[in-house]
């Protein structure tokens, strides 16, 4: 590695070479004096003096050594560029090949930056940022934290240096005379000034904000909604904007580009945490430390590590367990990195960008194994000059440089264009990800300086990976050898073969892993599409009816909604209709509570708790969740009536240890109620959720006015729609029911993950088999292209056209065979990283592996008989001849 | 290669001449060369170690020397210069040149 040693001498070693240099000179000339009597010391004054400035000459000494570097280096560009000039062909096909591995490297990293590492635009000292949940002991899963715990921890914390709290809300807003969704965010007091991003106009919320029931209806809009609905006005300052049903002051505006705190949507306004229970249908839970729903971040003082701030948290839980044991037993706090954060999005798509990065860095091997052996071919084609210019002189290590140059021509040129590519693909994510309600989503990639590093990176590793090996064969040569004719060679004997063989091994084997990847998460997603829910996906449409924020009060809201299910009853083709206060699989959180149950006893530091959602009579059928013992609740289930509930099998078997659970109780939130259904067991949040109890009770008896609306019809949305919003307006013009959905649309809707890591490694998997197969069918017909002379000779002793057709298939095939065999060992391994993505599927399926087989083989196939059939086609006397 | 970016004035070519020919007696490190140019020229050219040094470097990228490091008797390391065969005609075509100046020189002043 002569060019090595030479290319980082011009910088370092120099220097330290010419003061070695320069202080022996100085030495022998002290030398010198002595022996003329000098006194040694004075000597050694008069040599340095002599000597002059070692700096300055110094510098002109290096002068001369970078003054040769920059030479070399622009005669090697120039050069290089002049070659990939000459044969637009390959480089055309390599920059492609590469462009392809770069631009999707260059992508999923910058979905990883804007995603996972540094998510939040604007916000500063990211990597100080931690999110909080709350654990409970003995149940899987994460919550979220109490109002009350949150300001104990801030309060007791001595490590960390903000506290920043919050909880995804929406709205419903009218700009001009449509109306839309908005999510916004709740947030404490001190959120702006702890996530360092300040107001363009007004300010942000002041001290005390946060708390108050309804006491601050103040709220801070986002640049896009002061453009679209206040049209930039300057003086927005003190105007209201209604939210959630309330006129709200806007005392602030964002700058542009400032979205929130929360991967995935684009926030549009900001209140304080004390409007909760405005936005949460008239619940107030900033006193009750039992309703826990602040998903919230911390900030860390600088040097704290999460190990130090975690173990503080935690005694700080501690702690409250005991003061708290109602409702604190078993509860924890734990801490995670931004981009482990669970109640965003960022969580969700952590095994997808994984998985992606795996896949694409697949595909990069790939096309640099294709790349190298575009470079293999061409350095055959170029055995002479390289010939000639190694006997008239030419250092070996000087050959590999030029050649590496030229490699680094060519990742250059596709670094450009990745760059466009992956520039395409910043808002990928977000189109695969379905609309929710017309929230606007976002999930950006971020090419900023550290992605593009990275790329820089990756791009120099391929270089190093697709050139070296060529250059260093191709310098190596054996100039005796390479003076005999250079056709000569026999199938498989060429030296250089081996190489390219192993490059399509790995690229064989590598796209076999993610052929195999990718036929495992098509099946599981089948699995996942074809898995009941326990509910009816076909025939039940969802929307939602929100008649708090509409200003009714609960009892008028009772009377709406039960008149507004007769009447849809009453609509031809409708068979049912239900309130309940949430629709399954939709973003917002259940209720859930402490409860207690007549001869259960949980371990003493457990608390038992199970979500229930409030649903009315009819629910149950309307949803076609089955009733195993029994009654649903009906009208006289109201407030008046005894406490009623129905539990799950799940509960029943938890709880009643099997036993028939109705006619007994169970107690909710402190208040007993008696068991009058068992249901069975269905999916309530998604498809892969682990079951935990559930229960349900009665709308009447825990009101809420902001529902959710099933309808059992064999109609489609866009079809009932119209009677909808008729018989609403009948009740009251000024209702209108939000986004009128199927359930299986609700239910895809959860299935984002797995769908957008499917099409990834679909894609992806597609590329890699279709670069394996050009690969495959580079070397054939490289082989077939240099063994002429053999083929003829073969052909002129007898060989008929099938022996040569069989000759040449056998080589290429015994490549993919030993290709398949490589992957299925890798894929054996790497199958296991699809971790949860995987449902109802093992990482071992016979059937991904076989198909993965199958496309493979085919594909090889059909890349080697092209090249064989062409190996018929040799004329033997003309061969021989030439 | 180098020479066509940079027209070697008169000076620096005496340079390169006198460290080439003194190399042309075998390989030797900088002091000595700077000793040798000195004692041969009875004290009177005094190579300045400022503009040997850069020569040194640039004469080995052109390929007329070549540097290795080498311990001296006196157990020291010194970076030893050796003539190539490119330096050895750069040598012969320099020597011409300047034979064929100093004749003409010699002519004219005759002549005045």
């Amino acid at each position: 590695m002569g060019w090595l040693r030479r290319l980082s001498g011009s910088f370092t070693r120099t220097g330290h070479d010419f003061d070695d240099e320069a202080r022996f000179h100085i030495d022998a000339r002290t030398d010198e004096y002595v022996q003329d009597g000098m006194d040694p010391d004075e000597a050694r004054q008069a040599a340095l003096r002599r000597f002059g400035s070692t700096t300055v000459t110094k510098e002109r000494t290096q002068d001369a050594d970078m003054f040769k570097w920059i030479h070399d280096l622009r005669r090697d560009t120039g050069y290089a560029l002049r070659m990939l000039w000459r044969s637009p062909g390959f480089s055309f096909l390599a920059i492609l090949c590469l462009t392809l591995g770069i631009g999707a490297n260059a992508a999923v990293f910058s979905w990883i930056e804007g995603i996972l590492l540094r998510p939040y635009p604007l916000v500063v000292d990211q990597d100080r940022l931690f999110a909080v949940t709350g654990t409970n002991r003995g149940a899987p899963g994460n919550s979220d934290v109490s109002w009350p715990d949150w300001l104990e921890l801030q309060r007791n914390s001595t490590r960390v240096e903000a506290f920043i709290g919050e909880k995804i809300t929406g709205s419903t807003l009218s700009i001009g005379d449509r109306a839309e969704r908005a999510s916004g965010s709740m947030v404490s007091a001190n959120y702006f000034d702890a996530i360092g991003v300040h107001p363009i106009l007004g300010r942000g919320f002041e001290p005390g904000e946060d708390s108050g029931r309804n006491a601050h209806p103040v709220t801070v809009i986002s640049y896009q909604i002061w453009q679209e609905r206040f049209r930039g006005d300057p003086a927005v300052i003190g105007k209201t904007q209604v939210l959630a049903g309330l006129p709200h002051t806007i005392v602030g505006v964002m700058p542009n580009g400032f979205y929130g705190t929360f991967v995935g949507y684009a926030f549009q306004f900001w209140v304080p945490v004390s409007m909760q229970a405005q936005f949460d249908a008239g619940v107030y839970k900033l006193e009750d430390r039992g309703s826990r729903w602040i998903e919230g971040y911390v900030r860390l003082k600088p040097g704290v590590t999460i190990e130090q701030a975690q173990a503080e948290l935690s005694g700080i839980a501690a702690r409250l367990e005991t003061d708290y044991p109602d409702t604190n037993r078993g509860r924890g706090i734990r801490l995670w990195p931004l981009w482990q954060t669970p109640f965003n999005n960022a969580g969700a798509l952590l095994p997808t960008l994984g998985i992606s990065l795996v896949v694409v860095l697949s595909v990069l091997l790939i096309a640099c194994a294709n790349v190298g052996n575009l470079l293999l071919v061409r350095a055959f084609a170029r055995q002479q000059e390289m010939t000639i210019r190694l006997s008239v002189g030419a250092g070996r290590g000087r050959l590999v440089k030029q050649l590496l140059t030229e490699g680094l021509m060519l990742s250059m040129f596709a670094a450009a264009g990745g760059f466009v590519v992956a520039n395409w693909l910043r808002n990928a994510l977000a189109l695969l990800t379905p609309p929710r309600g017309g929230v606007l989503l976002r999930l950006p990639g971020e090419l900023d300086w550290r992605v593009l590093a990275l790329c820089a990176g990756v791009c120099l590793a391929s270089t190093l990976l697709f050139a070296l090996v060529p250059a260093v064969l191709t310098s190596n040569i054996d100039l005796a050898g390479a003076l005999r004719s250079e056709s000569g060679g026999v199938v498989g004997s060429r030296s250089r073969a081996w190489v390219r063989s192993t490059l399509v091994l790995v690229q064989v084997s590598l796209s076999f892993v993610l052929l195999v990847g990718a036929g495992l998460l098509i099946k599981s997603l089948q699995a996942v599409r074809s898995a009941s829910p326990g509910f009816s996906t076909e025939g039940v449409l969802a929307t939602g009816v929100d008649l708090f924020t509409a200003g009714y009060d609960p009892q008028r809201a009772k009377n709406v909604q039960d008149e507004l299910v007769d009447r849809l009853q009453a609509i031809g083709g409708v068979e049912s209709a239900a309130f309940a206060r949430m629709t399954p699989f939709s973003y917002r959180t259940y209720s859930t509570a402490p409860i207690a149950v007549d001869g259960y006893d949980a371990p003493p530091d457990q608390q038992p708790t199970a979500d229930y959602n409030e649903i009315g009579p009819g629910y149950l059928s309307t949803m076609g969740i089955p009733l195993v013992a029994g009654r649903e609740f009906t009208r006289a289930d109201n407030e008046t009536a005894q406490l009623v509930a129905i539990v799950d099998e799940t509960a029943a078997a938890q709880f009643w240890r099997g036993a028939d659970p109705v006619g007994r109780r169970v107690q909710v939130r402190g208040r007993w109620m008696q068991i009058v259904g068992l249901a069975r067991t269905a999916k309530y949040r998604n498809l892969i959720e682990t079951p935990r109890p559930f229960l349900y009770v009665p709308l009447r008896q825990n009101f809420s006015a902001t529902t959710a609306l099933l309808i059992r019809t064999a109609q489609g949305p866009a079809a009932l729609r119209p009677a909808l919003v008729r018989e609403i307006h009948a009740l009251d013009p000024n209702v209108a029911p939000s986004e009128l959905i199927t359930m299986r649309e609700q239910v895809d809707r959860t299935t984002a993950a797995q769908r957008i890591s499917v099409t990834i490694l679909v894609v992806f998997g597609g590329l890699a088999l279709v670069l394996a197969a050009i690969g495959l069918y580079g070397v054939m017909a490289a082989t077939v292209a240099q063994s002429t002379r053999e083929l003829a000779l073969r052909m002129a002793l007898g060989a008929n056209a099938s022996d040569l057709l069989r000759l040449v298939l056998s080589k290429g095939l015994a490549l993919t065979a030993g290709g398949i065999v490589l992957g299925l060992i890798a894929a054996f391994q790497a199958t296991r990283l699809l971790g949860y993505l995987l449902y109802k599927v093992g990482p071992r399926d016979p059937l991904a592996f076989g198909s993965a087989f199958v496309v493979i083989a085919l594909a090889s196939f059909i890349a080697c008989v092209v090249p064989a059939w062409r190996a018929t086609r040799t004329d033997p006397l003309r061969a021989l001849r030439g | 290669m180098l020479r066509r970016h940079r027209k070697p004035d008169a000076l620096q070519g005496t340079l390169d001449l006198l460290v080439l020919k003194t190399l042309s007696c075998g390989p030797h490190h900088g002091y000595g060369i700077a000793a040798d140019i000195q004692s041969i020229s009875d004290d009177i050219l005094r190579v300045e170690e400022g503009s040997l040094y850069p020569a040194l470097h640039r004469m080995e990228h052109l390929g007329w020397i070549t540097a290795e490091w080498q311990m001296t008797e006196n157990n020291r390391r010194a970076r030893l210069y050796k003539l190539t065969r490119a330096g050895q005609r750069r040598l012969d075509e320099e020597q011409l040149k300047w034979d064929r100046l100093m004749k003409a020189v010699g002519k004219v002043l005759r002549f005045a």
